[in-house]
């Protein structure tokens, strides 16, 4: 609760997560909101510049681009959202028990990541989706094995740090389970890295995820991907430059927001970073001794 | 009675092709009883704070044994009640994340309900020379002084059998320092509660301590009562004793 009032209190993070939160109610409620089929084809309306009709305008096969926008909040944001939560989890567990035990437990894991980082992303991707066939679902399963090696290792050189620390050494001394020190004592100084690395990943996956679309491994067209849709302006970006606007904008600015978040967040966690409250009525206390015992 | 039995320790390189092992402790014997102050003095590197680590189950000795009162404190359940620890850096030894209260509840946490524990908080921090506001305060906003008297705090807590004292009071100014001590002493007679206390210091240790442990390379050199100080055989321990001030 202590978090969640600190964030409350932080305007720039109060504004991204409603941004956020407002932008996934938009794609889960995307099919009561967008105001046109986001697949029908109109070539009448091919390029046609924003009106009151279509407030976004017309894509190169006159579709409406805000109603694609909308659709395209699920493959673009939500999934790839709920592969970069799996990912850093799967991640954050493996880095949590390499980094806390170390020894042979962290020579297994790490050499399990070495093991999947070798392999270029694509290659792997191209390798899962020619056994499970092409498709988002299938992609996104290639990022979650690939990244969460990736994850385990920033994590685990994160909780390296922290694993040594005297109040960790204190909280061992008397008794408490490995369990409740990675909880209470290594997951809140580490989060902020955690954090850090998930939002800046969040930008790449989403563009990586339309670069896999745009070879034909992931979304397959018509259907409606914010990566994809920049990636068909490509092909027109000198001559209708805008129909990258609306595509482009959204992955900043949502980026952007998590990228916000974040930082709100750590500062919401880490009483260091905050605001030092009003001490004027703190006055130095009289200790046990007296000054003639001390001289004693 | 905290007891130590032929305890060897050695650190090698991590891995499965690599085994090269520096062993750090050899054969430590050592007894302590409640209510006594037993210093172990050497210099850096001489296996002290590994030792320290060992007492307090948070590594576990090659070979041998460490028991409070027969029992293994490599039993969690063992270490609980009886042991607790003070360190050298009082930045690193409160959880940043934690407030004063948040630190000192946290031994408490397992053993006390949570009625009457904030009076508790309270007694605490006035025995320990500090204000009950100071309980709203973090770390980061403590002196390395307060900080020290908070982790005391957070020692005493649960009334341990025995503190660790591993270079507790190194990293604080000597004004501090001897303010430090004095509650020290005061805290054991008022609690009944045996101190080791490690240090590279043996003026602050010939202040608190009833009995010294002289270690060198991993090895205890000479154990020697403190009022018989001048009296010691070993020629390490004569070296450490040439520059000590009589309080």
């Amino acid at each position: 609760m202590k978090v969640v009032k600190n964030l409350y209190r932080d305007k720039l993070g109060r504004a991204s997560f409603i941004f956020i939160l407002l932008v996934m109610l938009l794609g889960v409620f995307a099919p009561f909101i967008a105001p046109h089929d986001p697949l029908a084809v109109d070539m009448k309306l091919r390029y046609a510049a924003p009106s009151w009709e279509y407030l976004l305008g017309n894509d190169h096969l006159g579709r409406d681009i805000l109603s694609r926008m909308l659709y395209g909040i699920r493959p673009s944001i939500l999934w790839v959202f709920v592969a970069l939560i799996l990912s850093v989890c799967i991640g954050a567990i493996m880095g949590f028990i390499a980094g806390y035990f170390r020894g042979n437990v962290d020579a297994i894991v790490m050499r399990i990541c070495d093991v999947m980082l070798s392999f270029p992303i694509y290659v792997i991707t191209i390798a899962i989706v020619a056994i499970l066939g092409p498709g988002l679902g299938n992609i996104l399963i290639a990022f979650i094995l690939m990244k969460w090696a990736w994850f385990a290792r920033i994590i685990r050189t994160s909780v390296m740090q922290y694993v040594e620390l005297d109040y960790v050494k204190y909280a061992r001394a008397i008794g408490r389970s490995h369990i409740h020190i990675i909880a209470r004592h290594i997951l809140p100084v580490t989060f902020s890295d955690i954090a850090v690395t998930a939002s800046s990943s969040m930008g790449s996956m989403i563009l990586q995820i339309s670069g896999l679309s745009f070879l034909g491994l992931g979304i397959k067209a018509p259907n409606p991907e914010w990566g994809m849709m920049l990636s068909e302006a490509r092909e027109v970006m000198f001559t209708r430059p805008e129909l990258m606007i609306a595509p482009g904008v959204a992955i900043v600015i949502v980026v952007l927001a998590f990228n916000f978040l974040s930082d709100s967040l750590q500062v919401a966690l880490n009483p260091q970073l905050r605001k030092p409250k009003n001490r004027s009525g703190l006055k130095p206390f009289k200790t046990v001794l007296n000054e003639k015992e001390v001289a004693k | 009675m905290l007891k130590v039995n032929n305890v060897d320790k050695s650190y090698g390189t991590n891995g499965f092709f690599k085994n090269n092992k520096q062993r750090i402790l050899r054969n430590i014997n050592l007894e302590c009883d409640r209510g006594e102050c037993l210093g172990i003095i050497g210099e850096s590197g001489s296996g002290k704070s590994t030792l320290g680590r060992l007492l307090i189950g948070v590594e576990k000795p090659d070979n041998g044994s460490i028991e409070i009162d027969g029992k293994s404190i490599y039993d969690r359940e063992n270490r609980k009640e009886n042991i607790s620890a003070v360190f050298q850096d009082y930045r690193s030894s409160i959880n940043p994340f934690f407030s004063v209260e948040e630190a000192i509840l946290e031994p408490l946490k397992i053993y006390k309900s949570n009625k009457n524990l904030t009076r508790l908080i309270d007694q605490l921090l006035i025995q320990v020379g500090l204000s009950p506001v100071y309980r709203h305060r973090y770390p980061h906003e403590l002196s390395g002084g307060e900080a020290q008297r908070v982790c005391i705090a957070r020692a005493i807590a649960t009334e341990p059998t025995f503190i660790l004292l591993d270079e507790a009071i190194s990293s604080l100014d000597v004004s501090i320092q001897l303010q430090i001590l004095d509650l020290l002493k005061a805290l054991k007679a008022t609690y009944d509660m045996g101190y080791i206390f490690i240090t590279h210091d043996i003026q602050a240790a010939a202040y608190i301590c009833d009995r010294m442990i002289i270690f060198k390379d991993g090895q205890i050199q000479e154990t020697i009562e403190t009022n018989n100080l001048p009296n010691v055989k070993s020629l390490y321990a004569k070296k450490l004793l040439h520059n000590l001030i009589t309080f």
